[in-house]
């Protein structure tokens, strides 16, 4: 479980969160949601450490990862894994390198073994055969298939899902969908997806968050939001559905 | 206060990439490929670059002896000093400020505004050491390599233009040559060599992990860390020679 409390950041004069409180369940699918320049994506980025937080806390199965030192900082993001938006799969590498990029650096495994863990991981993705592939010569869904694989080469307990869905046509982002909730399911992650699609928040929604001008304007499930009372969520829902 | 704030900047960078390296193995053979691309990539234009400052420099300072009375074995000496002294340290990491330095500010430029370095940091893998550690050690340990070359190359050269111009016969050109030697002058260009390594090497990766934007930002930053590389080549360049000679 991961659990954020009275988190704050601003940017020079701007505060982009203000008070965030939020409980992320384990081993569930659980987004976040909000209006582009929400604050959702620096909620992220603070939760995964690429920022640093003004006030707050982030707990990580009770640890606090937000005023951690270095060295407890790394061994809690060893246990995370993270898909970008763009995939940030290293160019110069093939898939099969991206994948094994992470067992080469945290494991000893010898090379068999980390060939045979890659090729598993690129099963699960519904990715074989593209072992030898740079990521130039893949498309964006496979950008992104290629990016989960290797965010659970290493089995973490966390998955970050930065806009899973964004630059797919509509079938490949409910495959993108299916997969990160199969996946969440069977390896019992704590997964978290920062998104603003809609057909995703119907589709997976378990557990929302919705960021609104900085702050947790609500927060429920996929059965309660459109009954939520709350004035910016349902302009927010009438924008996407149509 | 720009000046100043880059300045901490840069000095918080170097401080940060020398934490306990993720995985020894890994930091050796990213060295290994660095010094491969820093140190056998730059052979050629080394080469080229050495043997005609030698063969010009020998035109040049014949151009300039026209007093008879000066005997023709000082060109050999004049060459040789001034290139082991300056001409090959200098001049030859200038060129590899460009060629080096260019190259490696827009590879790490291009992994920030990708995401990549944030996914190294996501998996817990200090990103600037990871990045930067094996680029500055390879080019510390090649770029003397690359200057010893640089040396022997321009003096042949200039030995070579000597006689094949009939300005001075090979012998008096290293009789010269050998009159003035001394091994210090040698030490010295070395450590100018590996000072203009981690110049080039750190200010490079600098600019290129403090890239932000697009591609435009990312050729920005490879100008800038051209520009700044030259600069403080030549600020160290005085620097060094006042303090060691």
């Amino acid at each position: 479980m991961i659990e954020v409390k009275n988190l704050n950041k601003s940017f020079g004069e701007k505060h982009v969160l203000q008070n965030v409180s939020a409980m992320f369940a384990k081993g569930r699918p659980n987004l976040i949601i909000g209006a582009s320049g929400s604050g959702k994506s620096v909620l992220m980025k603070c939760m995964v450490g690429l920022e640093r937080v003004d006030t707050g806390e982030i707990l990580y199965e009770g640890k606090d990862f937000a005023n951690a030192v270095y060295d407890e900082k790394k061994a809690i993001r060893r246990e995370i894994g993270m898909l970008f938006q763009g995939g940030a799969l290293f160019d110069s590498l093939t898939v099969e390198q991206n994948i094994m990029f992470p067992l080469n650096m945290f494991t000893e495994m010898g090379k068999e073994e980390k060939l045979e863990r890659v090729n598993f991981c690129l099963q699960r993705v519904n990715l074989v055969n593209s072992n030898k592939l740079l990521p130039s010569e893949i498309s964006g869904g496979m950008k992104k298939r290629v990016g989960i694989a290797r965010a659970i080469a290493l089995n973490p307990k966390f998955l970050f899902c930065d806009e899973p869905n964004s630059g797919l046509d509509p079938v490949t982002s409910r495959v993108i969908d299916n997969l990160i909730l199969e996946i969440t399911e069977e390896y019992e992650m704590t997964t978290i997806i920062n998104t603003h699609d809609m057909k995703t928040v119907f589709d997976i929604g378990e557990r929302i968050v919705f960021i609104y001008k900085g702050k947790k304007e609500w927060e429920g499930n996929k059965d309660q939001i459109r009954s939520a009372n709350s004035e910016a969520l349902a302009e927010f829902i009438n924008a996407s559905v149509f | 206060m720009n000046i100043f704030y880059h300045f901490g900047r840069y000095l918080l960078f170097i401080k940060s990439m020398f934490s306990r390296p993720e995985k020894f193995k890994v930091y050796y053979q990213r060295t290994m490929m660095e010094m491969n691309s820093i140190g056998i990539g730059s052979l050629p234009i080394v080469a080229i670059i050495s043997l005609f400052v030698g063969g010009v420099t020998t035109l040049q300072i014949a151009y300039q002896l026209v007093a008879g009375l000066v005997p023709k074995s000082i060109i050999g000496s004049i060459v040789s000093d001034s290139t082991i002294l300056e001409f090959a340290p200098t001049i030859t990491c200038l060129v590899l400020a460009g060629r080096v330095g260019s190259n490696i500010a827009s590879e790490i430029g291009t992994m920030k505004v990708s995401e990549q370095i944030d996914a190294l940091e996501v998996m817990g893998i200090n990103s600037s050491g990871f990045l930067a550690l094996p680029k500055i050690t390879a080019a510390i340990i090649m770029l003397p390599c690359l200057i010893i070359l640089a040396m022997v190359l321009s003096i042949w050269g200039g030995m070579l233009v000597g006689d094949l111009a009939g300005i001075l016969p090979i012998e008096s050109f290293l009789k010269g040559a050998r009159s003035t030697f001394r091994g210090f002058t040698v030490t010295f260009s070395l450590i100018k060599a590996a000072v203009y390594a981690f110049i080039i090497t750190s200010v490079s990766s600098y600019q290129g992990y403090y890239t932000t934007g697009g591609a435009l930002e990312v050729g920005t930053s490879s100008t800038r860390a051209v520009v700044y590389s030259c600069v403080m080549i030549l600020f160290a360049d005085y620097l060094l020679a006042q303090l060691l000679l």
